[in-house]
Parts: C-alpha cells; sequence; structure tokens
C-alpha cells in the first residue's frame, strides 16, 4: 500500500504548493498547515511502511517482535508534529500583524520596500 | 460556543482529562504515551474550560501562569539530564535508582517535556483568546 | 602558560568595569598583568637558554587529537617577551593617550584579547590551538583598527584589514589541515620532529596554504596594502600591533615550521622572492611619506619582507639576522610609533612638512626618536646596528644569486636610512613650525613607552653578548633545530660588511641632506601607490558590491509570491536531482511490498480518501470555517495512517494536536483580513505547473523512500537496547527521553522559543507597532 501513502503525500504537497503560491494570507496559512501533514506522513513513509508491528517490546520481552516498524522516524514525526504546532501559532500571528497593518490578505503588499 | 451542554460536559470532562493526561505520561515508557502526547492532552483539557468558563478561570485554575511553565518544564528536563553529567557519565544518560523501576531521570525529563508543553500551548491559546475579547 | 593566556583574556574580560569604576587610574593595575608575564618570561630565559624547553599539555578535543598545549622554546620565549613587555608599556600609553574617551573600557578588553591571542600564537604547541590564537588576533586586531568607528575611514580601513587577513587565515587553515594530515599528528613538537613533510605529495599545498597565512598577516606583497590602512587605528596600536607584534606573527609562523617546510626549491625562490618585493617595495613606500605614521608602516613593510627573505635563505647566519633583527626592530619601531602619537598629541599633526624644531619642547620624546632612528637607520653602538651587519652578511652570504640580493639589501638599507632620519630627526630639528597647539612633552605615562624600548635598543647594544646568550642565540637554535652560530660583536675589526654598514649610513644621510630637492619629485611616485593590489582589492569589492544590487533588483524584488516561487523550485531542483541518482527499482521494490489483509487495506484506503479528500476540498472551499474543517479531516486521514502502519503514539499525538489546531485556527479566523473583493486570486499556470510538479516529485520521493533500506538503521541498535540499557519497553518513548534526549531538550527549547516569540508579537501589535 505504499502507493496509497504515496497518492497522499503528492496531493497534499501539490495543494499546499499551489495555496502558497497563491498569493494571499489565508491561503499562504493554509497551505502551510497542509505542507506539514504532508512532511509529517513523507518522514513517515521514509522508515518503511509496517503493519500491525509497533515498536513496543511486550511484558517481559526484551525486544519489539522481528519485522516491527523502525522507531526513529516515528520518535522525529511526533517531535515534528507538535514544533509544526508552534511554528503555525507563530506564522498565524505573523500574518494577523502583518495583514492588519497592510489591511489587505495579498501577501505581495507586505513588508517589502518595494512592495 | 460556551452553551450550558459544552459547560456541564467540560465539569465532567476536564478532571477526567487530566487524569488521562497523568496516565500517559506514567506508562509512556512502556505503552503508548509519554511527555508530549500527555502535555498536549492536559492542555486540551485547559482549553475546553478556558471555552467554557473563559480564561480567567483557567487561569486561576493553573495557579501559575502558563509561560512560567515554560523555563520551570526546560529546567525539570535540564536538571534530569545534569544528574548523570555531575556523576561524571555523558549529559543526560539515564539513571535509574534500581534497574527496572520506572522513577529513573527518563521519567523526571519526560515530566519536563509534559510542563513544557502544557506551557507553550496554554500560552499561545490564551493569548490568542484573550486578543479576540 | 595556558593559564597566563585564560589570565591575560580575563584581564580583558575585567577591564571595562575596571575601566568604568577607576577611569584610566585602572591602566597601572591592568598594566600589572603583562608585566609580570614578562617578568616570568624573563626569569625563564635562562633555563631555556641552557636547552630546558617548559612545556604543559592537557586533552581539549580528545576525538581530534587536539591538546590545549603550550612550549615555550627560544623563539616562543622572544615573542611573549615582547608581546609582553611592549604590552605593559602600551597599556600604560594607551591610557593617557586616549584620556576620557568614552570606549577606553572597550578599548582595553580588545586590547587584551589580543595580547592572549598573540601569547597563544607565540607558545602553541598545537597547529590547531595555534590558528583559534591566530584568529582571535586578526577579530581583535579589526576591533582596534576600527576602533574609531564613527569614522568612515577606519570602518573601511577594519573592514580592508579583515577581509585580507581573513582570507589569509582560510588559506592557512587548509595549510596546517593538510600539515597535520602528512606528519599524522597536530602536535607542533612532534610534526617539528618528523621529517615526511617535505616529500609528502601534499608539499607543495602545505606550502602555499601557510605562506599565504603568513604573506597576509605579516604584509607581504602583494598583500602589504592593508597595513598603511590600519594607520587609522589609534597610535597606541599601531605601534603594538601593526608594527612590534602581529605583524611579527607571519614571520614567526614561518620561523616556527621552517625546520619541516624549509630548504626546498619552492621554499627559497618563494620567501626569497616574495620577502626580496616586498623589501623593497617597502623601502619605496616610506621613501616619499609625508605622514609620520605612514612613513613607519612602510618602513615596517620593509623590515618584513627582509626578515621573510633571511627565513627563505635558511643559512644559520640568515636565522641569527632573523632573531636579531626581529628584536631591533620591535624595539626601535615600537619606539617611533609612541614618539609619533606624541608628536600628534603635542601638535595636531602628523604631517612632516608642518614639523620642526620640538626639541626645545619636547626633549624626552627628542631623546627617545634620536635613539630609535639611530637605531632603525643601524648606528653603532646600537642593536639596530647589529641587525643590519648581520642582515648583509646574511644577504651576501646567500646560496644562490648572492649579488641580487646583497644589492637588494643594501639599497633598502639606505632607503630605510633616509626615513629614519626624517622620523627621527626632522620633527625635533630646524627651525619650529607655527603648529595648533602649543607643544610640549606629554604625561609621565606616555615618556615612560618610548624612552624604555629606546633604553632596551641601547642596552641590548651595549651588552651584546648576554643579550645574543640569552635571547638571540635560542631563538636562532629553535629556528634551525640545531645549535646556532654565536659571535656577535659590535667591532669586528675591518671588514667589507662594515665598509658596506658605513656607506649605507652616508648614502643615507646624503640623501637626508638633499631631501628638499628629493621630495620635491616625490608626487611622480604617487600614480605608482595607487596600482597594484589595493587596486585589485577596490575594484573586486565595487563588483561584489555592484553583483549584489544586481542580484538584489532581481530576485527580491519585494514580491513574497516571487520569493516563495524561487524557494520552492530550489527545494524541487534538488530533490529532483537526488531522485534522478536514485534507480528506479527502488520504487517497484515499494510497490512490491506484500499487502497487508483486506481489514488494513481498507483502513489505508479510507486514511487516503481523507487525506486526499481534505486537500481537495481546503483548497476549494467556498468559506473559511469549510477550509478548517476539511484541514481536519486531512489530520484525522494522517491519524488513521499512523494508525494503520504502527504508530500509536503518533496516532494519539496526532489526534490531539488535530483540535488543538481547529482551536487555534478558529481564535485567529476572526481577525485575519478579508478576501479582497472580486474573484479570488488564481496563483496562474506556471504556479499551479510549479505546484504540480512538487506534488509528483514528492510521491516519487515517498515511494522510494518507503522501500527497504539499503542500509542497516541505526534503530536496530535502539530496538536491541530499549528494554537491557533503557528499562522501557515503548521505543519511541525511549529514543525521545533517553537515547536521543539531547535533540529533545533542544526541540522543546525551540517550543518555549516559539511561545515567547508569539507573546512579543502580539505585544507588538497592541502597542500599535508595525509588525517586523
Amino acid at each position: 500500500m505504499s502507493l496509497a501513502v504515496a497518492l497522499a503525500v503528492g496531493v497534499v504537497f501539490a495543494v499546499s504548493l499551489r495555496l502558497l503560491l497563491q498569493g494571499t494570507l489565508w491561503h499562504l496559512l493554509l497551505g502551510l498547515a497542509l505542507l506539514s501533514h504532508g512532511t509529517h506522513l513523507l518522514l513517515f513513509a521514509a522508515g518503511g511502511l509496517v503493519a500491525g508491528g509497533p515498536p513496543l517490546a511486550l511484558e517481559g520481552a526484551l525486544a519489539p517482535a522481528a519485522g516491527a516498524a523502525d522507531p526513529l522516524p516515528q520518535a522525529l514525526v511526533l517531535t515534528a508534529i507538535v514544533i509544526a504546532f508552534a511554528v503555525l501559532a507563530f506564522a498565524l500571528v505573523l500574518g494577523l500583524g502583518a495583514g492588519r497593518d497592510a489591511k489587505t490578505d495579498d501577501i505581495d503588499a507586505y513588508g517589502g520596500d518595494r512592495g | 460556543m460556551t452553551t450550558l451542554i459544552v459547560r456541564t460536559a467540560t465539569r465532567y470532562l476536564m478532571p477526567l482529562l487530566l487524569l488521562f493526561s497523568l496516565f500517559l505520561l506514567w506508562r509512556g515508557h512502556h505503552e503508548p504515551g509519554g511527555g508530549f502526547v500527555g502535555g498536549l492532552v492536559a492542555a486540551t483539557a485547559f482549553v475546553l474550560l478556558a471555552i467554557a468558563d473563559g480564561t480567567s478561570a483557567a487561569r486561576r485554575l493553573l495557579r501559575i501562569a502558563p509561560v512560567r511553565l515554560v523555563p520551570v518544564g526546560l529546567a525539570t528536563s535540564l536538571v534530569a539530564g545534569l544528574g548523570a553529567f555531575v556523576l561524571g557519565r555523558p549529559f543526560l544518560t539515564g539513571l535509574w535508582p534500581e534497574a527496572g523501576i520506572a522513577l529513573g531521570t527518563p521519567l523526571l525529563f519526560d515530566v519536563g517535556v509534559y510542563l513544557t508543553v502544557v506551557g507553550v500551548v496554554l500560552t499561545i491559546l490564551f493569548a490568542l483568546m484573550e486578543e479576540g475579547s | 602558560m595556558g593559564w597566563i593566556v585564560l589570565l591575560v583574556l580575563a584581564t580583558g574580560l575585567v577591564a571595562p568595569l575596571a575601566i568604568r569604576r577607576l577611569g584610566e587610574r585602572a591602566a597601572p593595575a591592568l598594566a600589572v598583568v603583562p608585566a609580570g608575564v614578562a617578568a616570568w618570561a624573563a626569569a625563564g630565559q635562562a633555563a631555556i637558554a641552557r636547552g630546558e624547553i617548559p612545556a604543559w599539555r592537557t586533552p581539549w578535543i580528545p576525538s581530534l587529537d587536539v591538546a590545549w598545549a603550550f612550549r615555550v622554546d627560544g623563539l616562543a620565549n622572544l615573542l611573549v617577551l615582547l608581546v609582553a613587555g611592549i604590552g605593559a608599556l602600551v597599556v600604560l600609553y594607551a591610557a593617557a593617550y586616549l584620556r576620557g574617551h568614552a570606549q577606553l573600557g572597550r578599548f582595553f578588553a580588545f586590547l587584551f584579547v589580543f595580547m592572549a591571542g598573540m601569547l597563544g600564537i607565540a607558545a602553541a604547541d598545537d597547529v590547531l590551538l595555534l590558528f583559534v590564537f591566530w584568529e582571535l588576533t586578526t577579530v581583535s586586531s579589526f576591533l582596534l583598527i576600527g576602533f574609531d568607528a564613527h569614522r568612515q575611514a577606519s570602518r573601511d580601513a577594519a573592514r580592508q584589514s579583515l577581509i585580507v587577513t581573513v582570507a589569509g587565515g582560510l588559506a592557512l587553515l587548509v595549510g596546517l589541515l593538510l600539515l597535520v594530515d602528512a606528519a599524522g599528528t597536530s602536535s607542533l613538537s612532534e610534526i617539528l620532529r618528523s621529517d615526511v613533510v617535505r616529500s609528502h605529495p601534499h608539499y607543495p599545498f602545505i606550502l602555499a596554504g601557510i605562506a599565504v597565512g603568513a604573506f597576509t598577516k605579516s604584509a607581504q606583497w602583494p598583500f602589504h596594502f592593508w597595513l598603511p590602512g590600519a594607520m587609522q587605528a589609534p597610535t597606541p596600536v599601531s605601534a603594538y600591533l601593526h608594527s612590534s607584534t602581529m605583524v611579527k606573527a607571519g614571520v614567526f609562523l614561518l620561523a616556527r615550521l621552517s625546520p619541516v617546510l624549509g630548504g626546498t626549491d619552492a621554499w627559497q625562490v618563494t620567501l626569497v622572492g616574495v620577502g626580496g618585493i616586498t623589501m623593497l617595495l617597502g623601502a619605496v613606500m616610506a621613501l616619499g611619506q609625508d605622514d609620520l605614521k605612514r612613513l613607519l608602516a612602510g618602513s615596517t613593510i620593509s623590515v618584513l619582507g627582509l626578515l621573510t627573505m633571511l627565513l627563505g635563505l635558511g643559512t644559520p647566519i640568515a636565522a641569527r639576522a632573523f632573531a636579531v633583527t626581529l628584536l631591533a626592530h620591535a624595539l626601535y619601531k615600537g619606539t617611533l610609533f609612541l614618539v609619533a602619537g606624541n608628536v600628534d598629541k603635542a601638535t595636531g599633526t602628523r604631517s612632516l612638512e608642518r614639523l620642526g624644531g620640538l626639541r626645545g619642547a619636547m626633549p624626552w620624546t627628542a631623546g627617545a626618536a634620536a635613539v630609535a632612528a639611530l637605531s632603525m637607520a643601524g648606528g653603532p653602538p646600537l642593536f639596530g646596528f647589529l641587525a643590519k651587519e648581520t642582515a648583509y652578511e646574511a644577504a651576501l652570504e646567500a646560496p644562490h644569486a648572492s649579488w641580487l640580493v646583497g644589492t637588494a639589501t643594501v639599497l633598502t638599507g639606505v632607503c630605510l636610512v633616509f626615513a629614519a632620519l626624517r622620523v627621527g630627526l626632522q620633527p625635533f630639528y630646524g627651525a619650529a613650525r607655527p603648529t595648533e597647539r602649543t607643544p610640549r612633552d606629554p604625561a609621565p605615562a606616555m615618556r615612560l613607552g618610548p624612552v624604555v624600548l629606546a633604553g632596551a635598543g641601547v642596552l641590548t647594544g651595549l651588552l651584546v653578548g648576554p643579550a645574543e646568550r640569552l635571547l638571540v642565540a635560542p631563538a636562532a637554535s629553535a629556528i634551525l633545530q640545531q645549535e646556532a652560530p654565536t659571535g656577535l660583536a659590535l667591532w669586528h675589526g675591518f671588514t667589507p660588511i662594515l665598509a658596506l654598514s658605513a656607506l649605507t649610513l652616508a648614502l643615507g644621510a646624503g640623501l637626508f641632506r638633499a631631501r628638499d630637492a628629493l621630495l620635491s619629485r616625490a608626487p611622480a611616485l604617487a600614480p605608482l601607490a595607487r596600482m597594484g593590489p589595493a587596486r585589485a582589492y577596490t575594484a573586486g569589492l565595487d563588483g561584489l558590491l555592484r553583483f549584489a544590487a544586481w542580484q538584489t533588483r532581481t530576485l527580491q524584488n519585494g514580491s513574497l509570491r516571487r520569493y516563495l516561487a524561487i524557494t520552492l523550485g530550489a527545494a524541487l531542483v534538488t530533490v529532483l536531482a537526488a531522485l534522478g541518482r536514485t534507480p528506479l527499482d527502488r520504487a517497484w521494490n515499494a510497490l512490491a511490498l506484500p499487502s497487508e489483509g483486506p481489514a488494513l487495506v481498507g483502513l489505508a484506503l479510507a486514511a487516503t480518501l481523507l487525506v486526499v479528500g481534505g486537500a481537495l476540498l481546503a483548497a476549494r472551499a467556498a468559506t473559511r470555517l469549510v477550509a478548517v474543517a476539511s484541514l481536519g479531516a486531512v489530520g484525522f486521514g494522517v491519524a488513521l495512517f499512523f494508525l494503520v502502519y504502527s504508530a500509536p503514539d503518533l496516532a494519539l499525538t496526532q489526534l490531539v494536536i488535530e483540535v488543538l489546531t481547529v482551536v487555534l485556527l478558529l481564535l485567529v479566523l476572526p481577525h485575519l483580513p478579508r478576501a479582497k473583493d472580486g474573484a479570488p486570486r488564481s496563483p496562474g499556470a506556471a504556479r499551479t505547473g510549479l505546484a504540480l510538479l512538487g506534488g509528483l516529485t514528492m510521491a516519487a520521493l515517498a515511494l522510494v523512500a518507503s522501500a527497504p533500506p539499503l542500509a542497516e538503521p541505526i534503530s536496530d541498535y535502539f530496538s536491541a537496547q530499549s528494554v537491557p540499557a533503557a528499562h522501557g519497553r515503548n521505543v519511541v518513548n525511549v529514543i525521545l527521553v533517553d537515547f536521543r534526549a539531547l535533540d529533545t531538550l533542544g526541540e522543546i527549547t525551540v517550543l518555549g522559543v516559539a511561545a515567547l516569540g508569539i507573546l512579543a508579537l502580539l505585544a507588538t501589535h497592541r502597542r500599535g507597532e508595525p509588525a517586523p
């Protein structure tokens, strides 16, 4: 079922990139949120997709069962999920101020000294 | 959003969620859970309360300003790591009083993660809620 | 020795506090530190001369075999003595010279940091440690040249010296790393004992890198042009860094490494050639100068060239001449710079044309100047006389082309006599000229430095026997790695060298008498000074600025959409480049993995549907609320994927975060600016194409990446050790809080910083300031 995950990753990236490039604040933020979903899925898939073998050792066992999923990408993605939340919040607040100052949701009107 | 149903539900849900978050934190070393999830669940409990009764009620219950929780949590994790350092082992090496007991420095480290996550999430969401009012 | 370096460094940290509390009265207390170091070095000199070399060694970066190691042999101790001794005098001098300057504390901080770096260069017994100190002097020199930061000329000069010496420092680093690789150790004393470097295939690169580093630092042609510019620094800095110590670091390093690098044809041609050119060029630069400090800078370049040339010759008498010249030059040039500072302070000008007859008003300064100038000219019985005689001797006995080397050296000598007389006599004799201020000798602290240094020049000349035994011979022996020749004396009988010495003095004095006629032609030389490497530097810098302006106009035109497109496009190109090198069959491997059974396949399909449908819906949503809800669907789909593919921790986290994200978006939504009226903006065909290409690329990447791993994953170790070593059965959690806890600590710190940033941003908004 790698194909299903790859399909999901591809669609999420394509949609989020298009949103990012649309040039309005709301779509930019939406695209950012989607982008982190896509990235997490991609990173997760890079660990290999194993069904029914969580990286947990059973009570009394010395290690997870043979063929269990790779725990390292999971640990990476876990912190990435939480950080993505904080970054999204930061971007939202940043956009809040920029939008308020420029009184428009056109991001080309923000910040730039030539814009 | 503050309907009677939400308020009533929160009254029962909130303590359950907090208990559940501690449970997640405690068992995280062996079963799914841990400081990150636990902290997020605890933060959700307080967010729920803030939605139902307002942020001032949630802040009262929390007692400590959420932004203060951030350095407290970070310091807790740091202290958990320093123990090994003081004993001449590499920084953040896990230490257990007795092999097999869950109360080692990694648990303390996870407590620090838990507190930091609660602090960060509540700092952000409370500030934005108060921004609206 | 390591503690001494740290002590001097600590003094630099304390200095600003002390100056803030006590003002310049703190200077004598600060000067105690270098004076003590100098006394310590002097006390150790006798033992070092007997061959008892003190050494210290503490591991610093054991994994790289880099040690905090020091070793003080004769050459090192000579430099330590100069750095600390002149340093103490300069500290006292500078406190009086910069009296009342608002940034005096900062000045001393820089000065002591520099001093620590210099001591480190002198004594480090590890080439990588030496490099660290080397860069420390580069940075502190930059800060000191640009000390008067409000003046454009200061800033330009500081930047120029930084660019030149940092570029040289990079070359040096390359050379040193190759040297470490070739010798198999970074310990300097072991490198000096090894004999494999000269025949190593990398030898030419080692020599080139180290030579470029040394040449930039010691202002050798074609990198010499930063030194006259560095005269923008306060005069005590010029006296200390740019004549007696830092510029010596380059030739010191060459001397230090000459036992392993020297003796080859490449070494001789490079050092004798560059040194000779620099020597002549500096002498000519000094000829026509009207500014006291720039004249001294020219003559300093000349002597540095001579020192390089002597190292290139590599004979025992050349090594001796090197040590004598190094010491003599530090003494007389330090004096003359401080004299120039005194004259500048007393009269308000450094222009030789406007100076004269100051002898009566400034007897102390005039006396010190006369003695130092005589030493610079090479007149007996001063130490400079010995320097000139030994240099002539070494030049005439050069292994190759001795007539050329000898002629160049004597010509330089004549120019230097002329320069010495101009700087040492002209301001003080002849008719007095009107100046802005009434000249008089400055405060005692500013007399002390020149008088002591000039006196040292007399003493070392008169007591030539002990001076040779204690200072010169140990240094020369350290360069040669064998016993150096002895027998320095003021009087050798009537020899050809003596005749040349006398001829030099006579010619120089003759030129000095005819100076008015000579200097009226000086402007003819001016175009010469404007050409050459300085011009290339300016052109290069201008070109860089023009290029920066062009690329800013082109790439950063203020449109955020364009920035995004460029950034994403660049990211895509790199991913595609990596994908292009991946064998295609990896994708097939991923597709050929066994299926998971109908129940899980169903769940995976449901997850795909949620993610794909949610994403498409979010993009097309009519209202923002619908978009938020669709985004939530994507999140739940992702969580479902995590659940299907054995990541319960991730699924749990993703679910809770999804709830919080929806709350977050709903909170911010009302405050975001409304969409502009009219039709929604379309990203355009090109950008849509870019987005589609990005999606395809990432899908391919996901497919390739999820194929079975090529190498054994590191996580096998984590899985195996989780229970036995870390007492945890949830491997993901154990990785987070134990195996990779440092990462986690960093990540929760990032979280904290994000929260603080948000609070700060909101506070800024409330105050009504524009968003940053």
